[in-house]
């Protein structure tokens, strides 16, 4: 007789390692990582062609690099995912184990994340590489690099919402719709300003309070021009960034516990 | 005393319909099914292409919310935990990730499952015998054909070794060997006591294999019982194969297959030895005698045109020649 402790963390665990193998054996994922690779490696040429400081221009280069291939793997991997599950019914067979829905979901998210780490690692290595080569000291890109990572939580968290809920090419639209208004989120207080009072304000605001504001996690500036950050900012933003992405994936976890698989 | 065990799955009151384009009406897709399938047994869900038989197993898994009714695993809701340790499924044409080995596919399964790691190396090896794919373990799943891939969708469904095994059309797509292999493992699983579920349109399969069966059509349960009480076991007529020309007065129902032979058939006894003494003074040769006995496809295509006219199909052994 097979002694068996089936559920808990064990299932998440399972789920997301096999989410990990399945992104880390597509082709696309290879695609986007070479192409960043190739980016933070030309970078040093594109100083060349600019007038300002090479470091700089290395630095911000690179760390956008990180953040656009980063935000790009997290849609085109991440939309597809459960859907994929889905359309080749291999949901069926994992969901007749003792497995919950949340647990399936919350798997799938803990693997493609690990996955988008260990992008954002290899990509931050080849920069830091390219920088201590140069003599210059990489580590104040650290909290930029650190709150990208925190984007991609919720890019991937909101990926995984729509994966749940709709087709990969709608997914993919309505992710990057977030991602865009996340960062564009600031001007709907300067719209709140320019509109009357009354229902026009209450949708500028609403808005505001739901979209993320990923304009927060972004210190590629700040750390490539060296600009004064308030103490512990790092962390808040961090807390915020994580926690509004802990909020999405229950989200998911609660459409994809109510979703029928006709 | 000793308390009776409960039913390995037992459905009561089912129904599920689904919206229809755009959200307009309800189209029913199971209609009040109500069934057991008591511990041991080999049970068979039968009915033509939409029938409701998915959506039925659907519902067992927890893939589909019923609209009402009730279904239980072992005496336990069919969505709980315990219920689920207790199955193992395999769906229709199944496709599994094709990234993957088949052991590292098992492993997966067997981690989903909890098995402990010290436990799964050994039974990945064993079931994969089981199952004939011993040999294949580090085999990317991309690179097997569709019977292997059946045949490792039965090895997930049967590694934990469950109490219940629920499979969607195992035999679907399959070539004879195939379905022989299939038919071998689902009787050697009743042997080892456990019960076997299953959906199937291939009627000769299930009445080789089931205990019993259930056939259902739009989504209502026409019939339950065992292959002997649905089907009666006495000859309704006798086949005849004639070679040479047929005596005056007997007609072929058909040519027999082979050039100057001929199917005849007789509706009783005494109609067959009449017709043997015709043929033989006639001077034609008597082939081979075969007594027609009602088989379950009789039987599924007689209840299946009942519930599409309902008024009774007339028996074949009705318009035989006498």
């Amino acid at each position: 007789m097979l002694e068996r402790h089936p559920g808990g963390f064990g299932a998440v665990a399972a789920i997301g390692l096999n989410t990990f193998r399945e992104a880390i054996r597509d082709r696309v994922l290879y695609l986007l990582l070479v192409f960043a690779l190739i980016i933070i490696g030309v970078s040093r040429l594109l100083s060349l062609l600019t007038v300002g400081n090479e470091d700089k221009i290395i630095k911000d280069v690179g760390l956008s690099a990180i953040s656009l291939f980063g935000v790009l793997t997290a849609v085109f991997v991440g939309v597809s995912l459960v859907f994929k599950e889905i359309e080749r019914r291999t949901v069926y067979t994992l969901l007749a184990q003792p497995v919950r829905r949340w647990q399936f979901l919350f798997g799938k998210f803990i693997g493609l994340f690990s996955v988008l780490l260990l992008n954002v690692g290899l990509m931050s290595g080849a920069l830091f590489s390219l920088l201590l080569l140069r003599g210059e000291s990489p580590w104040a890109l650290m909290p930029a690099v650190i709150l990208i990572a925190v984007e991609l939580a919720i890019v991937t968290a909101f990926a995984l919402l729509f994966s749940s809920l709709t087709n990969p090419v709608l997914s993919s639209v309505w992710t990057f719709a977030v991602y865009v208004a996340g960062h564009l989120s600031w001007s709907l207080q300067v719209l709140r300003e320019k509109v009357p009072e009354g229902i026009a304000r209450w949708i500028c605001d609403g808005l505001y309070w739901i979209l993320p504001n990923l304009r927060r996690l972004d210190l590629k500036a700040q750390v490539v021009h060296g600009f004064e950050m308030p103490e512990g900012y790092v962390g808040l933003a961090a807390i915020y960034g994580l926690g509004y992405g802990v909020v999405i994936v229950v989200l998911a976890c609660w459409a994809f516990s109510r979703k029928e698989f006709v | 005393m000793a308390s009776e065990s409960p039913a390995a799955l037992s459905i009561t009151g089912l129904h599920k319909a689904f919206s229809g384009h755009l959200g307009i009406g309800r189209h029913p897709a199971v209609r009040g099914v109500e069934l057991e399938v008591r511990p041991g047994e080999i049970f068979g869900l039968l009915g033509p292409n939409g029938a409701g038989k998915t959506t039925t197993i659907k519902m067992i898994l927890g893939l589909l919310r019923p609209d009402a009714g009730e279904i239980r695993v072992f005496g336990r809701p069919s969505a709980s935990r315990e219920a689920r340790k207790r199955l193992g499924f395999l769906p229709e044409n199944p496709y599994f990730y094709d990234y993957l080995t088949a052991r590292e596919f098992l492993d997966f399964y067997a981690r989903l499952q909890g098995i402990a790691k010290p436990d799964r190396a050994g039974l990945i090896d064993r079931t994969l015998e089981r199952v004939g794919l011993a040999g294949r373990e580090n085999t990317a799943l991309r690179a097997f054909s569709k019977g292997m891939m059946q045949r490792l969708g039965l090895a997930q469904a049967i590694q934990h070794d469950p109490d219940l095994v629920i499979l969607d059309e195992p035999m679907s797509g399959l070539d004879p060997i195939g379905r022989r292999e299939v038919r071998d493992l689902i009787l050697a699983l009743r042997e080892a006591g456990k019960t076997v579920f299953f959906s199937s349109h291939i009627l000769q399969d299930a009445e080789m294999i089931c205990d019993r069966v259930a056939i259902l059509k739009q989504g209502e349960l026409l019939s339950v019982g065992s292959l002997d009480e649905l089907v009666s076991h006495r000859v309704r007529w006798f086949e005849v194969t004639v070679r040479g020309s047929l005596p005056p007065g007997v007609e072929a129902a058909r040519p027999a297959g082979r050039e100057g032979e001929h199917l005849v058939r007789v509706a009783d006894i005494e109609a067959l030895r009449e017709l043997l003494d015709t043929v033989r003074a006639a001077g034609a040769q008597v082939v081979s005698v075969w007594p027609r006995r009602e088989t379950l496809e009789d039987l599924f295509m007689k209840r299946v045109a009942a519930a599409e006219t309902e008024t009774p199909s007339p028996d074949p052994a009705e318009t035989t020649h006498a």
